[in-house]
Order: structure tokens, then sequence, then C-alpha cells
């Protein structure tokens, strides 16, 4: 795991002087709680700080409505306790169980997953609800309650249908009038359950920042289950992975939003890559692996990039370079967890780069000369490929010499002059078939001669949409553009 | 307009309604009297209480010659009206019809009142007074009194009052878990609990005999014997029920939500549901005890009047029990005018049951 410093040590942070003299507004220590014979939670530690929001995730059925649950007061654990903040200056920490449904409520404010809406309540009725606990029995509702729902519902901008019924309005308007309430109730603790559950893209991102502001600016202390990996990276100052009934992790973002951890946490092969678009990250959860070959990647740019893709996918082994750091597909190898050789952005490849690169190639099973064109002699790339006895295939796109539009790929050789012989020789590919033709050559050990035929039935098999991206990843690479921040 | 307000709006609008609708009620039967003469005897009947004093009698004590003092409360009434209405229509009015008109009003109010809260806490549109079997055990007791002759006829309405409530703490007793009672479980058992009361109500029917009449007569509302000693008990308990069930009000709209949303938004789930039903319940039976199982007040009245004040407990509560009262009044009026006199409660399933159903054709109502 390559954790910067933040990651492994925030959880004992609570004393450390950053968090200056502020208790956490959450502590939770060695909660179990199970259903019936099976445990959900063993032996849970977590505490969050005023002014953070910290987001939960793991698999489904890792248990973290539980802890949630838990933490609010609704269900009560087996052992372990759960205390939180009081919501006056002191902010004493005390046990939520030993705290009537009042008290706990003008501590902790949750927003539900889903609330019951058969009563056609009007929105403003329903967020008045968030001022039950602050009122006695026998009060009318103060200026300064009606002042907060007001506010609360200027925020989240739900004043506007604020007469209509709750049963007339959307998912994502209700998400936000049940935030509202939360906010209205004016709690240090915020609890958020699957905030971003039922909305699409644009919703969630909205509403995930509000959830940010209110940690930010009002200082509450706002605990997230999220079951969208990249929001929760984008969002959160820290997060918790919730796996087999424990923490697993518990960090920032980019040193929890790991691919080993993540692997682990949710016993999938998992693909993580940095996001250009915001700063977060890219999280994909990828098929079983097809093959399970070693293949150096000798190339750059876009094609190399999806080729690793689509090999990374497949579950091939990778390794890349040399290639100028920075360069698009090295963050795609990474995030693949493959090796790279990299060089300076506008320096030469020395030799002892050109060494490194050569080795992996030689230890390879398949070379993949995948660029979208490639020099003559004395190219570091033809160099590597020279130099190794690996068999070698060629991405379609990849040309090779003073390549002007002419040079289609498929007539090999055809600039002529400085092409080594390999090159006449190496069987080429289409990005589909990628990972089917890597199969088949490794298969043949070297001799790749007479391939280019079997390879066709070879990739029609193989085919599948490698990506699988269910649980894990709501919005990919694509659908970032949209949400910019 | 505020929650607070429009209560306290729509309550003096409707409470106008049910003073109106006792005035014309009283008026109504086989001597007309005029509604200003109604009003008249009704104004004639005020009384303020201006002095207070004790009187000591002394009382033998059994068995030994001696005597206790017993001190007995007076109070001097002050009666600022006496408008001039003929004795007979004074009469008619305030001693003949008046406990049966203030009965109902009481009873509509009670059984309006509960309804609205069992719909509320079952969140089920199916749910009135009698859901957790008040009014099946109530049956149970009135009928064994009046079949079985082991039992005197002034215990009926003691014991109708005592198995409504036996009957619904049985049923809260058989779904109660660990100190939780989820409302399903609540519901089922108040079902099967009424099925079973049901089959013990209808063998002591087949076997009664004679008094088969009145069985049914019971069982089907029970207005036409009232007594102003009816309304000693029943008053005070319905009054006090339904202005402590209205002070839950605002707890039992977050109880709407679902319990854990209530848990969250500070209400004591399983005490608050204790006491609603609790509340809801001794209403039901004291109204019940008295008046027999008058059905569909419960039931229609508070949807009538969600649909028309919104759900809102604050403001549904008290304008639910005030028009289920002037319901119940206008429909024992007109039990009392037909020939047979049917029966108050074929009365009301009749008049509120078309009235419910063009609502829901109107409105487009499909939940709660």
């Amino acid at each position: 795991m390559t954790a910067p410093e933040s990651g492994e040590d925030d959880h004992e942070a609570v004393d450390t002087p950053s968090n200056s003299s502020l208790s956490p507004a959450i502590d939770v220590e060695g909660i179990e709680a199970s259903f019936g014979e099976e445990s959900v939670l063993d032996g849970v530690d977590a505490t969050v700080e005023p002014g953070e929001l910290v987001g939960l995730v793991g698999p489904n059925g890792a248990g973290k409505t539980t802890l949630l649950r838990t933490i609010s007061g609704a269900l009560t654990p087996e052992s372990g306790t759960v205390r939180v903040a009081s919501d006056d200056e002191e902010r004493r920490l005390e046990d939520v169980q030993a705290l009537s449904s009042a008290a706990s409520s003008r501590r902790i404010a949750v927003v539900p997953q889903t609330t019951t809406l058969s009563f056609s309540f009007s929105v403003r009725q329903l967020v008045e609800m968030g001022r039950h606990p602050h009122r006695s029995r026998f009060q009318a509702p103060s200026a300064e309650d009606r002042d907060l729902v007001d506010a609360a519902m200027e925020r989240t901008r739900t004043a506007r249908f604020a007469d209509r019924s709750i049963e007339d309005v959307s998912g994502g308007e209700r998400q936000r009038i049940l935030l509202a309430r939360a906010i209205a109730q004016d709690a240090p603790v915020l609890l958020l359950d699957e905030p971003t559950a039922n909305l699409d893209l644009h919703h969630a991102v909205e509403t995930m920042t509000l959830a940010r502001e209110l940690a930010e600016t009002d200082g509450a202390a706002a605990l997230a289950a999220i079951h969208d990996l990249e929001l929760a990276a984008r969002f959160c100052d820290r997060i918790l992975v919730l796996a087999g009934g424990e923490i697993v992790a518990n960090g920032a973002p980019e040193a929890v939003l790991e691919r080993d951890v993540l692997a682990a946490a949710f016993d999938a092969r998992i693909a993580v890559e940095p996001s250009p678009i915001d700063g977060g990250v890219t999280v994909r959860a990828l098929d079983d692996p097809e093959i399970d070959h070693r293949v150096h990647v000798v190339g750059g740019g876009e094609p190399a990039a999806a080729a690793i893709g689509r090999l990374g996918e497949a579950g091939a082994d990778l390794s890349l370079g040399p290639v100028p750091e920075g360069d698009r597909a090295v963050s795609t190898a990474t995030a693949f967890d493959g090796t790279t050789v990299t060089t300076a952005r506008f320096g030469g490849v020395d030799a002892a780069t050109r060494e490194r690169a050569t080795e992996l190639a030689a230890d390879a099973d398949v070379v993949l000369l995948a660029a979208e064109r490639i020099g003559g002699d004395g190219d570091p790339w033809l160099d590597v490929i020279d130099a190794t006895d690996a068999p070698v295939v060629r991405l379609t796109d990849a040309t090779v010499g003073a390549a002007g539009p002419d040079a289609d790929a498929d007539s090999e050789n055809s600039s002529g002059d400085e092409a080594p012989p390999w090159l006449g020789r190496a069987p080429t590919t289409d990005l589909d078939s990628l990972p089917g033709a890597v199969d088949a050559i490794a298969g043949k050990s070297g001799d790749s001669g007479e391939w280019c035929g079997e390879a066709e039935s070879a990739d029609e098999s193989q085919e599948s949409d490698a990506l699988a991206d269910a649980t894990l990843a709501d919005g990919g690479v694509d659908d970032g553009e949209e949400d910019g921040r | 307009m505020h929650a607070h307000r429009r209560a306290a709006t729509y309550s003096t609008g409707l409470f106008v309604v049910l003073l109106a609708t006792i005035v014309a009620s009283a008026g109504i039967g086989s001597v007309d009297v005029p509604p200003a003469h109604v009003a008249a005897a009704l104004v004639n009947q005020i009384a303020i209480p201006t002095s207070f004093g004790v009187t000591t009698s002394a009382i033998g004590v059994p068995f030994v010659d001696a005597t206790l003092p017993m001190p007995t409360p007076t109070v001097g009434f002050y009666e600022p009206f006496s408008l001039a209405v003929a004795s007979t229509d004074e009469t008619i009015v305030v001693d003949i019809r008046l406990p049966r008109v203030l009965l109902a009003a009481t009873v509509g109010c009670g059984l309006a009142a509960a309804g609205t809260v069992m719909q509320g806490l079952f969140r089920n549109p199916l749910a009135d007074p009698s859901i957790i079997g008040v009014s099946t055990g109530a049956a149970v007791g009135a009928v064994a009194v009046i079949t079985l002759p082991v039992f005197a006829a002034w215990l009926l309405e003691p014991m109708a009052f005592l198995m409504g409530l036996l009957t619904a703490f049985g049923v809260y007793w058989i779904a109660t878990q660990n100190g939780r009672t989820p409302v399903a479980t609540l519901l089922l058992a108040g079902v099967a609990v009424q099925a079973l009361l049901g089959a013990a109500t209808s063998y002591l029917l087949i076997t009664s005999g004679d008094s088969m009449e009145k069985v049914v007569f019971w069982l089907m509302g029970n207005l036409h014997a009232a007594q102003w000693p009816d309304l000693r008990y029943t008053l005070p308990i319905v009054l006090l029920g339904t202005l402590a069930l209205w002070a839950f009000a605002a707890d039992l709209n977050v109880l709407v939500l679902g319990e854990e949303d209530a848990h969250h938004l500070g209400v004591e789930v399983e005490r608050t549901k204790r006491i609603l039903l609790g509340l809801a319940t001794v209403v039901t039976a004291a109204g019940v005890a008295v008046a027999g199982v008058i059905g569909f007040v419960g039931l229609i009245v508070p949807h009538v009047l969600r649909l028309l004040v919104g759900p809102d407990h604050r403001v549904l509560l008290p304008t639910s029990a005030l028009a289920g009262g002037a319901f119940l009044v206008a429909a024992d009026a007109i039990s009392r005018t037909t020939p047979e006199a049917i029966p108050v409660g074929i009365v009301t399933a009749v008049a509120g049951g078309p009235f419910f159903l063009y609502l829901l054709r109107e409105r487009e109502v499909h939940g709660l």
C-alpha cells in the first residue's frame, strides 16, 4: 500500500497537534453487532472530528448501515460503546445508548436512505419535523425554529416547492428535503446513509457538496456511507473502508482508495486510476482474469494506454517502457499495478533506463508494440524490441518510420529502409482481439510465424466486455466530464 | 397558515357545527321543538359554581354503637339565565333528548379521535379504533352480561369497558417481544384475536334465546337507552383522553415517517406507542361500553378530515374529533326519526360509506 504518511496515522490522530484540542464528535470503540448468528460488526473502532466529512465505504453487506444505526443509537451493539459529543459548548462525549431519543436526536441528525412517505405531508412540514427534538410538547414553534427551517430549505434549494406534497417531488428533491430536515435539526453530528444512492450524477455531486459544506462551514462531524468510491474520494476528508466487519483501512482518500486495499476489501480485481478531471480517482472493478501472461508494452500515448487497459482488464501482468514520465500510458499501467520504466519528459533515454526496459522485455512472455509511430534506427523502442527474444505483437495502429498518412499499418514494412527484420514477421492485431492474440502467441512460446489465422478464432471466444462497473463505479472517466465542480 | 392557527380556526368552526347539530338534533323527535326553544332550554342549564362549602353529616357505623362524621362538599350554583321556555319542551329536551345527543357527540368524538390515532400509528388506512380488539372485547363482555343470567344487568357497562381494555392489553402483550412491539405484528395479532372473540360473541348470540334482539341492538349501536348517568364517566374519559392524545399530535406526525426516523427525530418510540395505544383504547372502550359497537365513525371521519385539512395531526386530531361528534349526533337524529328506529350503526354506514366513496373518486385518494 503506497500510503502517504497521513494514511496510517489517522487512526490514532485524535491527539495530534493538527487536530488542536478538539476531541472527536463521534467516538466508536470495539463495536460488535450481529443479526442472529451472523456477526456483522466485529470490533469496529472509529472517530470523526468536528468539521470532517468521513466516507464509509465497503462492499454490500459489510455492515455500513449497521454501523450508522449503531452510532445513531437505533441499534444496541452486543459490545463496545458509541460516544457522541453534546450539542453545547463543552462537547462532552456521552454514551449514545444512555441518552434519551430526544437527547440523542439533538446531537445526531440522520439522513436516511429512504423514508415512509405514505402521508402527504408538505415539504415544509417534513423539514419542520427536524425541529421536533428541540421543542417541548406544549410549545409552539418559535421564531428561531421557523428561521432555521427557512434557512435549511434555502440552502438545499427546496424552498421553492415548500408547499408541495412530499409525494409529488422527485427522488433527487426528496433526498434534498431529507438533508434539509437534518440541517434544521442543527446537530453537531451528521450521519448520511447512502445519500447519493438514488441520485443521478449531477444531484449526487450537489448533495455531496452540501454535505461537505456542512462539515467545513458549520463544523459538523459528518459520516457518510457511500457506495460510489469516486464520489467518496472527491468529497471526503478521510475514508474508512469497512470489510468483513472491521475497518480495514482508514486515511486520506488517495491513500485508502488504492488497488490492493480495495481488492482485498471488495474481493475483486480492481483498477484505480487518478482522474485528470477533478483530481479524484477512477475506480473500476474487473472481471476474472482471462490471461495470466507477462506482457511488456513498448510505446506510449493513447494506443499504449488503450492496449494496457485492455490487457490489464484481461488480467495480464504488465510492464511498460521506456516511456516519458507523465505519458498517458504510465497512469494506466500504474492503475493495473504494472511496472514502468520512465525517462524525463524531454531528455533522451540513457543506457541504464534502456537496460532496465530491455530486461523487462526479455522477461516477458510477449512484447507488444503499441505506438502511433515509431522512429527508425536508434529509436529506443526498436532497440528494446531488438534486444529481446520474446515474441512480438503489433497493434494495427503502430507504424514505423517517417510515416505519413499513406503508411497503412497493415501493409507492413511500407517505408522499408530502416525496418528491422522481425517487424515483417510480427503479427498484428486490433485492440479488441488483443488479449486473445497475446494468449495465442504466448501459448506458442516463441514461434510466431503462422499465427495470424488462429488469432481470429481465438479472439472470438475471448471477446467479452471486461468492464464490470456494477457496484464500484457509477461514473467512469466519461461521466466525470459533466460534473466539473 | 401556521399549524396552530389552522388548528384553532378549523376547530372553532367545527365546534360551532357540532353545537348547531346538537341543537337541531335535540329538537327532532316525536314532539318537534323549535331550535330557538332548544337553545333557550340549553342556555337555561348554564350554571356557574359560586360557592363551595362542606356540610358534615353523621353516619352510623354498623355493629358498633357509634357514628362517624361524613363531610360532603356542597357547591352553590348561580344560574344566570331563565329564559321563557315551555316546561314540557324543557323537560323533553333536557331530560330525555339531551343525554342521548350528548352521548352521541361524546362517543363520536372519541371514536374519531381514536381512529385518527390508530391510522397514524399503524400507518394503515384500514385501521380503526378497535383494530386491536377493543370493540370485539367489549362486545363479548356486554353480550355475556345480557345473555348469561349470572351477571347483574348493571354490570353491562363496566364489563364491556373492562373486557375492551383487557382484550387490547392482551393483543399488545402477544405482539410484544424484547420490549418492542412492531405495528405489523400488533395488527395481525389484533385480527386473530378479533376473529376469536367474534366467534365467542356469535356463540353467545345463537344461544341467547329471548335476549337476542337486545344483543343485536347493542351490537349495532346502543344510543337509544342513554341516560344522564351514562355520561358521568364517558364524558370526562373521552374529553380528557382526546386532549391527551392531542398533546401527542406532533409525536404522531413524526411517528408516521417510520419508527427509526422517529427515533432519530427525538421520539421515544416504544413509550409513545404505548401511550397512544393506551389512550386511544381507553377512549374507545369508554365509548363502546355505553353506546355499543358503532362502526364507520372511527374509520371514515379521519379519512374525510385528512382530505380536507391535511395529514398534520395537530390540526387533524381535534377537527376529526369534533366532526366525529357532529356526524354521530346527526346519524343518531336520523336513526331516531326512522319508524323502525334503525340502529345508529346502520345509519353511519349508509351515510358515511357513499360519501367516502365519492371523495375517494373525486380527490384521487389512494393511501393515507
